[in-house]
């Protein structure tokens, strides 16, 4: 594992712009600004012509650290420890749960929780769960 | 015009991302990783994300959902449903291992993409099988007759 260093500040304030995005997208749209749900629907079955919107959403996300790295010549340091095969396994289970589940991080965790949903705090409260038990197993069961 | 707001909404739940550390993975299972309190390497950084994302909307759709109408659109589209049925459980259930296992959910991931790393393409393919399949187990008509609505994603 890599040692990350405690960023109270600039994780606070990095997820207030992720709430004024959700905000924002509510005013615009009157979505819910989850990123499973807005992703999954990019691909068929289609229910809406709301298809460019979505598309444009995703491609905000994808552009956000070119943008970063335009302006500030740099980027933060990312660290992606996974090998192929785990990336995949946890690929696939993150899409399938996610949707399965109507949500995730976003959709639940933060949009569900401001809306007071019971639903989205059983999700939230759950994946939680799961991915901590889940870190634990592979760091320090032997 | 609606297609510009949504990219420029979009970059700014990006930028979030990026600023708030949540597109490193590293620290994602770090925070994760309540194993590592006694030896000091817990980060907690991302409950911090959390407080801040959740006060944000909080405030911002108490004063949103009073408006007649979005700006774009007819209507606004609020989930409605309040059971507790199986789903709500198993599937965020298999999402959190899958986000256990690499440390990206869906939006750190498709950001993380952005950074140009193979890695994150490797896991956002893998994720979009994913919601594909689940969809299409979700609409067999042997499923929908013990489930419904049909398409998760309509909850």
């Amino acid at each position: 594992m890599t040692v990350t260093s405690f960023t109270p500040m600039s994780s606070l304030l990095g997820g207030a712009l992720i709430g004024l995005s959700a905000v924002l997208l509510m005013w615009a749209t009157g979505r819910i600004a989850g990123v499973s749900g807005i992703a999954a629907r990019l691909f068929p079955p289609y229910e809406d012509r709301e298809f460019a919107g979505r598309l444009a959403f995703v491609a905000g996300l994808v552009a956000a650290p070119v943008l970063v790295r335009l302006v500030t010549g740099s980027l933060p340091v990312q660290t992606i420890e996974a090998g192929p095969v785990v990336l995949i396994v946890g690929g696939l289970l993150t899409g399938f749960g996610s949707v399965w589940g109507s949500g995730c991080t976003s959709g639940h965790g933060v949009c569900g929780l401001s809306r007071l949903s019971v639903r989205s705090l059983v999700a939230t409260v759950t994946f939680m769960a799961t991915g901590m038990a889940t870190v634990f197993l592979m760091r320090h069961w032997s | 015009m609606a297609v510009l707001v949504q990219f420029a909404i979009g970059l700014i739940f990006g930028l979030g991302l990026v600023a708030s550390g949540m597109s490193d993975p590293a620290k994602v299972l770090n925070f994760l990783d309540l194993g590592a309190i006694p030896a000091g390497t817990w980060d907690a950084s991302l409950a911090f994300v959390m407080a801040g994302a959740v006060a944000v909307t909080f405030l911002g759709f108490s004063r949103v959902l009073k408006l007649a109408r979005p700006f774009f659109a007819e209507r606004f589209h609020i989930p409605t449903r309040r059971d507790i049925d199986p789903r709500i459980v198993a599937g965020p259930a298999i999402f959190g291992v899958g986000w256990g296992l690499a440390g990206f959910c869906p939006g750190p991931a498709l950001t993380a993409f952005g950074y140009g790393s193979t890695s994150a393409f490797i896991f956002v393919a893998a994720m979009c099988a994913g919601m594909v399949l689940a969809r299409f187990v979700a609409q067999r008509p042997s499923l929908t007759r013990l489930v419904a609505p049909a398409d998760p994603l309509e909850t």
